[in-house]
């Protein structure tokens, strides 16, 4: 295991040398971080308790949103955006020279990312935020054990997610397309619009099953407290995802290992 | 023992085109009937052409491809099947890509190296200082790897293949684009672990130079097939390239008759003769003595690259 985490470490390391990058970046985010809280005040404003939510949960919502946006990797993320450019390219090759498993490598990769990620593109924001809001936070820590797993299934479950679209490289010349189906399907059902409380109905039960609400919208609400069916079931759905994602993961890199080996690319 | 065992080896590839609407398959033999055997410490040049089948063959040897016909038994054990196992007594150098981490310093990428191939630390740290002096690192170890100049990286890289003691290193045009310097320093290297390891080198190159310098043996390919198998002494002489004759006259002179020779190029009073290796340069020298104005002379044994031309020229069958 020494070596996963070796890998992880160089990769937070490697994040954290592009600082110019990162700080633009967590500016960024605080600056939708005031303009989704003007969005969502109005709305709120409009229909108080909307989902269930008050302001306060809606206005934490806005900066945890753009605080996970990067280090859960919603629109993807550099790590397994390069494992998708050495599918394409055929450099993925090299990777088999290693003796270190293809999946566990991307994912120690990942989790360095995120967790480099998690604490500037997450903390910077959040601090802003509730710097000028009032914001809600976790108030015992029960509670802040239990966000802190939450985000971390949640990267789990969107890094499945990442590497699946990644691989589909081995069967499909131009996985251009894939990743614009990803993106389109995660900005929505991630709850990166709106949050998936709001949308009632048939839509909102089946937006808030899909895995992507286990990267966004479940976290959030285990901070916020709010899960419909208490945190420890959230927790179980995300890990429900997180066993069916990996177990794919796992078989189409041994189908695209064999591909390799077997037809030569 | 052999630690390398190829027999009757083959790859095929099938390849489709698409020509309208019409798809069409065929396949491609990239390696054909390839038999041989390499001893350990042995210094392999593998030559031949673009697309004469190195990569595939190297990609069979390293398990990341499977043959289609024959089998292969590398360090004692079949590539395909235990590739993870094999990784671990193997090194990979391709000197047009790295392993080495982009952008961090190069010792972060060594102590990766050190967990992923599990090398005790005292060990580690003893390979690391050898390599340090022998490939002149010291300097570069907390350099970003994207900041270093292409010769430092591939140094850098060359190490990285090392370090975990690998019986076996293939290396892939590991002196491509580097300058003369650094393909001097890159070469002694080799030829210095190699004597010092009984590492067995594989090389597969473009550059003559380093089969002159490192390879007490070469392979010559072209089209899957094996076209030579021996040393490079061996693969000069097996081949009936011409020496030539270098002749400077006191004056200008239109071609000038010889018998045995033949004039190829006339550059002032400088007339160049080609001749049969078979043929003494002695007699060649007395008739033109005689018959003409000589000032000075120089003979050209056949370039390396000439006689591998030679060898890649279709031959009437």
């Amino acid at each position: 295991m020494g070596v996963y985490w070796a890998i992880a470490v160089r990769s937070l390391r490697r994040f954290s040398t592009y600082r110019i990058a990162t700080a633009s970046g967590a500016f960024t985010n605080t600056v939708f971080g005031f303009i989704l809280c003007g969005i969502y005040l109005t709305l709120w404003h409009e229909r108080p308790g909307l989902g269930g939510y008050d302001t306060a949960d809606a206005l934490t919502f806005a900066w945890l949103q753009q605080g996970l946006l990067m280090p859960v990797g919603i629109w993807g993320a550099t790590t397994t955006g390069e494992l998708g450019e050495r599918v394409r390219s055929g450099e993925i090759a090299v990777d088999l020279y290693r003796p270190t498993h293809l999946l566990l490598w991307w994912l120690s990769v990942d989790l360095g990312r995120a967790m480099f990620q998690l604490v500037v593109r997450g903390g910077a924001p959040l601090l802003v935020g509730a710097l000028v809001f009032d914001l809600k936070f976790p108030s015992t820590p029960q509670a802040w054990l239990a966000v802190a797993a939450g985000v971390f299934l949640a990267i789990l479950v969107s890094f499945g997610i990442r590497y699946l679209v990644a691989l589909s490289g081995f069967w499909i010349t131009d996985t251009r397309g894939m990743e614009q189906l990803a993106l389109v399907l995660s900005t929505f059902f991630s709850g990166m619009i709106l949050p998936l409380v709001v949308f009632p109905g048939a839509i909102g039960a089946i937006a808030r099953a899909t895995p992507w609400a286990a990267t966004m919208q479940v976290p959030i609400d285990i901070w916020l407290g709010r899960n419909p069916g208490g945190t420890g079931s959230a927790l179980l759905f995300q890990l429900g995802w997180i066993v069916v994602l990996l177990l794919g993961a796992q078989l189409v890199t041994s189908v695209a290992t064999r591909k390799v080996v077997i037809q030569g690319g | 023992m052999p630690v390398i065992e190829l027999s009757d080896v083959s790859r095929a590839f099938t390849v489709t085109s698409r020509a309208g609407l019409r798809r069409t398959k065929r396949e491609v033999r990239a390696v054909d009937g390839m038999s041989f055997t390499v001893e350990p410490g042995e210094v392999m040049g593998y030559i031949g052409p673009n697309g004469a089948g190195k990569s595939t063959t190297i990609k069979m040897l390293t398990g990341i491809l499977v043959p289609s016909g024959g089998s292969i038994r590398v360090a004692g054990v079949d590539p395909s099947r235990h590739r993870l196992k094999l990784a671990k007594r193997i090194g990979v150098v391709f000197g047009q890509r790295t392993t080495l981490w982009w952008d961090l310093p190069l010792k972060d990428s060594f102590a990766v190296l050190q967990k992923m191939y599990g090398v005790p630390m005292a060990r580690h740290r003893e390979n690391l200082a050898t390599f340090v002096e022998l490939l002149d690192l010291g300097d570069l170890l907390d350099v970003p790897v994207r900041q270093l100049s292409l010769g430092q990286r591939m140094r850098g890289d060359i190490a990285a293949a090392l370090l975990h003691d690998p019986e076996i290193v293939y290396l892939d045009e590991p002196t491509i684009g580097l300058d003369v310097i650094s393909k001097a320093r890159l070469r002694e290297f080799l030829a210095e672990i190699n004597a010092a390891r009984r590492t067995t080198i594989i090389l597969t190159t473009h550059d003559l130079d380093d089969i002159e310098a490192l390879c007490t043996r070469v392979m010559v390919i072209d089209h899957g097939h094996q076209i030579f198998d021996g040393t490079l002494d061996g693969l000069k002489s097996s081949q009936s390239a011409p020496r030539t004759l270098v002749v400077d006259l006191a004056t200008s002179l239109p071609p000038i008759v010889v018998e045995g020779a033949t004039v190829t190029k006339v550059d002032g009073p400088r007339q160049h003769l080609s001749f049969p290796p078979t043929t003494s340069a002695a007699p060649l020298l007395a008739q033109i003595a005689a018959n003409y104005p000589l000032v000075d002379l120089s003979v050209a044994e056949p370039t390396i690259e000439s006689v591998i031309t030679q060898l890649y020229a279709p031959t009437p069958s």
